[in-house]
């Protein structure tokens, strides 16, 4: 009963104050002295609003899915997707995805535990697309600085990206890419069945929540403000429609441009947005901004090596060029269904 | 003398589990011997999903996490 008490105050109190950040905002340009007119002024009152913002969406969601990661643990994951068939069972592998805890660290031995258990590859493959894509954090930073349409969408397409990837490497019968010992292991435990999920108190599962933002937000808080501070920058100085002409919807090619720009960079979200949500406010487009963003978080080297491990060199190939294929039809779609925000 | 043994790719997590267990270990003075774990077959034998995991004597007493110290202090000495 205290915990719920103390659980609502919090939520209350989160409320309240997201709900006056930009009077907040006002308030600390007035007191400064500044003009919201001038450039420095403009630049200032965009980042005395945005970073709050951005950290108290971002705390919000992460702490959500600390919580909601007590009920979802890879090994139940893996048990509900043991044995399924392509199609349904990409759905479901890249649904799980979402809001089952991962880290990228971890992609081996999930990888392989999950064939173990009779996962098809197929499916596999769409829950390791997915999972590192579509994250919480990406989302919840998406939905802070562009808007819950974005967010949303971005979902969906990382869905249909993770569901399309998967079946297409499922169809294409790659199991003999495999690194010898890995096909061996394949199917050759019954495990999934045995696991019934810690029983845990309400407590304990708020406190992960706790840890998983201590953990997440400790680690991302300073590339959002140095991000959002230039932002700022390009907010304040750079003029309208600077990027139209590189980034902007004519131009076709800056779509697949764009993606193999982001391979081989590894980063998070968290840095890239803020200036990602700055350039689009000078005319870049939002398709191509999309799909950087994608193929930064999808597809990168460090994890490309991890899993040379257990993949040959020619599944690698096949899983980055389907996944980079899907990604850059996400940016044509959006630049056409948007070509301008 | 505990077998504990520490499985992990060598991400950054597993090295901070690694060097929390020991600390644990010496200051509450446990008879045990430390093992890190990096062969990916051999954490497969495990059945773990997600590193770094904690084994003591064969069992595996946590994963996906590093516990706070008075957690491992209980997950060693149990």
């Amino acid at each position: 009963m205290k915990l719920a008490g103390l659980a609502a105050s919090a939520v209350v109190a989160w409320l309240l104050l997201y709900s006056n950040l930009e009077p907040l905002a006002d308030m600390l340009l007035h007191v400064s002295g500044l003009s919201s007119a001038t450039r420095f002024g403009e630049a200032l009152h965009f980042f005395i609003y945005e970073v709050p913002k951005v950290l108290m969406l971002l705390t919000a969601v992460v702490f959500v899915m600390g919580v909601v990661h007590t009920f979802i643990s890879p090994e139940r994951t893996r048990a509900i997707l043991s044995g399924r068939r392509l199609g349904a069972g990409n759905m479901l592998a890249a649904s799980l995805g979402i809001v089952t805890p991962f880290c990228s660290c971890s992609a081996v031995p999930l990888f392989i535990g999950f064939l173990q258990a009779g996962v098809p590859l197929g499916v596999t493959f769409s829950f390791l697309i997915s999972a590192p894509m579509v994250n919480e954090v990406a989302l919840a930073l998406l939905f802070g600085m562009f808007g819950w349409k974005v967010a949303l969408l971005y979902m969906a397409m990382g869905l249909l990206v993770a569901i399309v990837a998967g079946m297409t490497i499922g169809r294409l019968g790659m199991e003999r890419y495999l690194e010898e010992w890995v096909q061996q292991i394949q199917q050759s435990c019954s495990c999934g069945s045995e696991e019934t999920g810690e029983a845990m108190t309400w407590n304990r599962r708020l406190q992960e929540g706790v840890t998983h933002v201590r953990e997440i937000v400790g680690k991302v808080w300073l590339y959002i403000v140095l991000g959002v501070g230039l932002g700022a920058g390009i907010h304040g100085y750079v003029p309208e429609n600077f990027m139209a002409s590189i980034m902007g919807a004519e131009a076709w090619w800056s779509v697949p441009a764009a993606v193999l720009l982001g391979v081989p960079m590894y980063s998070n979200a968290a840095g890239i947005l803020p200036v990602v949500q700055a350039l689009l406010g000078k005319g870049a487009a939002l398709g191509t901004v999309m799909a950087f963003m994608m193929s930064v978080i999808a597809l990168s080297a460090p994890e490309m090596i991890i899993l040379r491990k257990v993949l040959r060199p020619q599944l690698i190939a096949v899983f980055a060029g389907v996944v980079a294929a899907g990604i850059m039809l996400v940016g044509f779609v959006f630049n056409a269904v948007f070509p301008t925000l | 003398m505990k077998q504990v043994k520490i499985l992990g790719t060598g991400c950054a997590k597993c090295n901070q589990l690694a060097d929390a267990v020991k600390a644990v270990i010496s200051s509450e003075n446990i008879d045990a011997s430390v093992e890190k774990i990096e062969d990916i077959q051999k954490i497969m034998a495990y059945n773990v999903l997600s590193t770094p995991a904690l084994v003591v004597d064969g069992e595996v007493r946590c994963k996906g996490r590093v516990p706070s110290s008075t957690e491992l202090k209980d997950l060693l000495t149990r």
